[in-house]
C-alpha cells in the first residue's frame, strides 16, 4: 500500500510550502522551510533514493536552517521586514497555465521504476553490474560518488571549500 | 563566539550527552558510507553540526569550542587529503584519482579502490566539517559587530 504514504505526504509539503510563503516574519518561514526539507528528506526516502534523504535531512533541515537563522540574527529588523507587493495580472494568469502545461508534459515521463526509461539503460547497468566486482563497496552511489566519478566529486568539494573562504574572506574584519 | 553559556539546565545537560553520540554517529556514517546510505558528505556535515551546536551551547570559555576554533586552522586540509589521494595515484603512473594506480603488496585491484574510496571519503568529510564551522563563525562574527560596533 504505497498510496497511503504518498498523499500525506504530498500535502504535508505543499502546506510547509505555501506557510512559508505565506507566514508574517522570516524566522518563522525559515524554520518553516527547515519540516519542509524534511519532509521533502521523507519523499526522497519513500522514493528509495536514502542517500539524497540523508543529505536533505542533514543540510536542508539542519544546517541550512543554522546558518539562515545566523543571517537573520546579523541583520537589523527593518532589513528583513518582509514587503508584498501585489501580484501582477500576467503572474495569477501565466503561472497556472504553466502549471498546467507542465502537469500535461509530465504524462510523457516514463513511469517511475522502469527498467525501460532511458535513464536505465544506459550507464546504470554498468553501474550496478560491476560496482562491487570492480570496489569490493556494496553501495553502488558510494562507489560511483568516490570512484567512477571522483573527480567531480573533488569539484563538489572543491566548491565547498570556496564557499567557507569566501564568508571569511567577506564576513570577518577583524581577524584578517 | 562570545556568547555566554546557555541558561537552561536542560539544554546543557543534554548537549553534554547528545553531543559525543552524535559525532560517534557521524564517524558511523562516515565510515558506514560504503555499506549503506552515507559517506563523505554527510559524516561531514554532521560532524560539523556537532561542533556547531557544541559552541551555541557552552559559549565561548568552553574546551569545546576551543576544539572547534583550531578545527578551522585545518581549513583546506580535506581537499589536500583529497588531492593528494589523486596525487599519489599519479605518481603511482597512472590516471588521476585512479585508484589502482599505486601498488600496494598484498592488496588486489578492488581493495585497493576500497581503500582509496575511503581516504577520499575522509578527506570530503574533513573539507565539509571544517567548512561548516568556518561559515557559522563567520556569520556569528557580524553578530558580535553589530552587537558592540566599537570592538
Amino acid at each position: 500500500m504505497t498510496f497511503s504514504f504518498e498523499i500525506p505526504l504530498l500535502i504535508l509539503l505543499l502546506l510547509t510550502a505555501a506557510a512559508a510563503i505565506f507566514v508574517k516574519d522570516l524566522i518563522s518561514a525559515v524554520l518553516i522551510l527547515g519540516s519542509y526539507s524534511f519532509f521533502l528528506a521523507l519523499v526522497w526516502a519513500w522514493l528509495g533514493a536514502v542517500d539524497v534523504a540523508f543529505v536533505e535531512a542533514v543540510v536542508g533541515a539542519g544546517l541550512a536552517t543554522i546558518f539562515f537563522l545566523l543571517t537573520l540574527f546579523g541583520t537589523a529588523p527593518e532589513d528583513t521586514r518582509i514587503r508584498r507587493p501585489p501580484v501582477p495580472k500576467a503572474a495569477m494568469i501565466g503561472l497556472p497555465l504553466l502549471g498546467i502545461l507542465l502537469l500535461y508534459a509530465a504524462t510523457d515521463l516514463p513511469k517511475f521504476g522502469d527498467a525501460g526509461s532511458p535513464a536505465s539503460v544506459h550507464i546504470s547497468p554498468f553501474y550496478l553490474e560491476n560496482s562491487f566486482a570492480d570496489t569490493h563497496t556494496p553501495n553502488v552511489v558510494t562507489a560511483i560518488l568516490m570512484d567512477y566519478r571522483a573527480l567531480d566529486t573533488l569539484m563538489e568539494t572543491a566548491v565547498i571549500f570556496t564557499a567557507g573562504i569566501a564568508c571569511w574572506l567577506l564576513l570577518r574584519r577583524d581577524s584578517a | 563566539m562570545t556568547q555566554a553559556p546557555h541558561d537552561s539546565v536542560i539544554v546543557r545537560n543534554l548537549g553534554a550527552h547528545l553531543i559525543p553520540l552524535v559525532q560517534l554517529f557521524a564517524l558511523y556514517i562516515l565510515f558506514f558510507g560504503q555499506y549503506g546510505p552515507g559517506g563523505g558528505f554527510v559524516g561531514g556535515v554532521m560532524l560539523g553540526a556537532s561542533f556547531i551546536v557544541g559552541s551555541l551551547i557552552f559559549g565561548a570559555d568552553d574546551p569545546a569550542t576551543a576544539a572547534a576554533n583550531r578545527l578551522l586552522d585545518g581549513d583546506g586540509l580535506g581537499l589536500i587529503i583529497f588531492v593528494l589521494v589523486g596525487g599519489l595515484c599519479l605518481i603511482g603512473g597512472g590516471e588521476f584519482l585512479n585508484y589502482t594506480s599505486v601498488r600496494i603488496p598484498g592488496l588486489d585491484a578492488p581493495s585497493q579502490r576500497y581503500l582509496g574510496i575511503v581516504l577520499a571519503q575522509i578527506g570530503v568529510a574533513v573539507d565539509v566539517a571544517v567548512t561548516a564551522v568556518s561559515i557559522v563563525f563567520s556569520l556569528s562574527t557580524v553578530n558580535r559587530d553589530e552587537a558592540n560596533p566599537g570592538a
